[in-house]
């Protein structure tokens, strides 16, 4: 559903991203992984419109992405979350999926509703995304005031709250403690099971490892694995990138 | 009281200024482009109760629509840039505005009489309310009822959806794009509306004070635009009138035996606020506290019947 062929993006001189080539299947979970300064975090900018690659092409079910301004992205299907937490502080919890707020297809409201109106239908469709984040009894709390792991869930709720298809995690579970990556793995996977496909950008092995069906491997800007994480744990060229050599590998990846 | 009445007078248009500043804050963007459509409003309707003889609310009307026309034109490219260079490309449209009216001479004979503006002269008959027989109470009333006008349209929209994504936008614009929001559209949308408002401020101050000049025009003015919304935050549109009260009534009729040291003390009050109360004097805090004391007096007052 997401193809990325031969994307290039380079500042100045430093090639952030060279060459990268990975298909993403239709409701899979798709890990990004690699070291610092490898190029995930780009990636993921290219695709949600941030930054506009240098070369090579995105596409999303066959739609090229480049032709599509970034706010339209979301219409495309495409939503994200943000490596530090970007939330509308000022905000209340449930204004925050206001703003971000999608219908469902076939049953959008019109210009006017959507901008000047208070459907007391989309009002409870957003407390039962609430609910399902864990946040059902916080949606009048200013969004600012919320503990750094409702934040955290509020800003996937706020990225499933535009109806994506493709949603990209850019490093989810930085800065969370081992409950709250539990709690995250479900959550992953129950994205999953209602239909949509996940891009993780992600350092926290505990999370890629549990929840992705594949993984590609960056390298300075270059893909250099590619497999399920089972493969990807014993692949020699992957320890070596991350770890320098493959004795200290194992206490690591686990 | 015609004292009184002239101090209302001016806290009314000069809230409505302040108003259209606050819209456009709201998007996180600071304009000093308000001074410009205020003076599109005040001229405009001016020149059509004047010249054309159009009834009072009819050139308040096109006046502030054309106020909002010009704000929606700069609104494209002046929002591309932010920051400072905004203060800049919005300066120099009001100081363009300025000029023009400076230089406009439009001299016509209304019933033997002639009026219209006189560039450097200013534009000195606009004698519709006092040839139409309202007098100040009148006059102070129509602002008033104007400003409580767009006082509610500001709250509602703050009740809706559109006033949601106008603070996100302020606050995150990252975030907002990558919610789908189309920042520019939003902002320019919050422009046009700050242009209608400052422009029926400006016709409103026009036929109030019945003479307009250049020198009305300044930055200076479009300085207090900004700093009311500033000072009295953007958690709610009292905050704005409790500051043009303040400023308006306070340090500049209040203080007025201090001359032009006043503006010192403007200075400084703007520093103040900005050092230890950059949300504003009425914070959110402030507001949810009011909100809080409110439900318990009348929680209180339940429990007594």
């Amino acid at each position: 559903m997401l193809e990325v062929r031969n994307l290039v993006k380079h500042f100045g001189g430093v090639r952030a991203v060279d060459g990268l080539d990975f298909k993403i299947q239709q409701g899979e979970v798709f890990g990004l992984i690699g070291p610092n300064g490898s190029g995930k975090s780009t990636t993921v900018n290219l695709v949600c419109g941030v930054f506009a690659p240098t070369d090579g092409e995105i596409l999303l079910d066959g739609i090229d992405l480049g032709a599509i301004a970034p706010h339209n992205r979301v219409d495309a299907g495409v939503a994200r979350t943000f490596q530090n937490i970007r939330l509308f502080s000022e905000l209340t919890v449930w204004q925050n999926l206001w703003v971000a707020w999608r219908d469902q297809p076939g049953q959008e409201q019109g210009w006017v509703s959507n901008w000047f109106g208070r459907s007391p239908a989309r009002r409870q469709e957003i407390q039962k995304l609430l609910e399902f984040s864990g946040l059902g009894d916080k949606a009048d709390h200013l969004a600012g005031n919320l503990a750094f792991g409702e934040q955290r869930r509020l800003e996937l709720a706020r990225a499933m709250a535009s109806k994506p298809k493709l949603i990209l995690l850019d490093e989810p579970a930085a800065g969370m403690n081992s409950a709250e990556i539990k709690d995250l793995c479900q959550r992953v996977l129950a994205m999953k099971e209602m239909g949509m496909t996940v891009l993780l950008v992600e350092h926290v092995m505990e999370l890629v490892m549990n929840v992705t069906d594949r993984i590609t491997v960056l390298n300075f800007g270059k893909p250099i694995a590619q497999g399920t994480p089972i493969e990807i744990q014993n692949n020699k060229l992957v320890q070596e990138a991350y770890f320098g050599s493959a004795e200290n590998a194992h206490g690591g990846v686990s | 009281m015609t004292y009184l009445l002239g101090i209302l007078q001016t806290i009314g248009v000069h809230t409505l200024l302040g108003l259209s500043a606050y819209l456009l804050l709201l998007t996180g963007q600071l304009s000093l482009a308000q001074v410009g459509f205020f003076a599109i409003g005040a001229y405009v309707s001016g020149i059509l109760t004047v010249i054309f003889s159009w009834n009072i609310f009819a050139a308040l009307a096109l006046g502030s629509l054309m106020a909002g026309f010009f704000a929606f034109l700069v609104g494209f490219p002046a929002l591309r840039v932010k920051g400072l260079m905004l203060v800049v490309a919005t300066i120099s449209f009001s100081e363009i505005v300025r000029l023009f009216f400076f230089n406009l001479s439009w001299r016509v004979n209304v019933n033997g009489v002639e009026v219209g503006p006189d560039s450097t002269q200013g534009f000195r008959e606009i004698r519709y309310f006092a040839a139409n027989g309202w007098e100040q109470i009148h006059i102070v009333g129509l602002i008033w009822f104007v400003v409580m006008v767009v006082m509610l349209a500001l709250w509602w929209l703050d009740q809706v959806r559109a006033g949601a994504v106008l603070r996100a936008v302020g606050t995150d614009e990252l975030a907002a794009q990558s919610s789908g929001i189309n920042l520019t559209m939003v902002k320019v949308a919050a422009m046009t509306g700050g242009g209608v408002i400052a422009g029926i401020g400006g016709g409103l101050f026009a036929h109030s004070t019945t003479y307009v000049d250049h020198h009305t025009f300044v930055i200076l003015l479009a300085t207090f635009a900004v700093s009311y919304p500033i000072i009295g935050g953007l958690r709610s549109v009292i905050g704005t009138l409790l500051a043009v009260i303040f400023i308006q009534g306070f340090i500049i009729e209040g203080l007025r035996f201090m001359g032009d040291y006043r503006n010192l003390i403007f200075g400084l009050l703007i520093i103040l606020v900005m050092n230890m109360r950059p949300q504003g004097l009425l914070d959110g805090h402030l507001v949810a506290d009011i909100r809080k004391l409110l439900a318990k007096l009348t929680k209180g007052g339940k429990a007594d019947a």
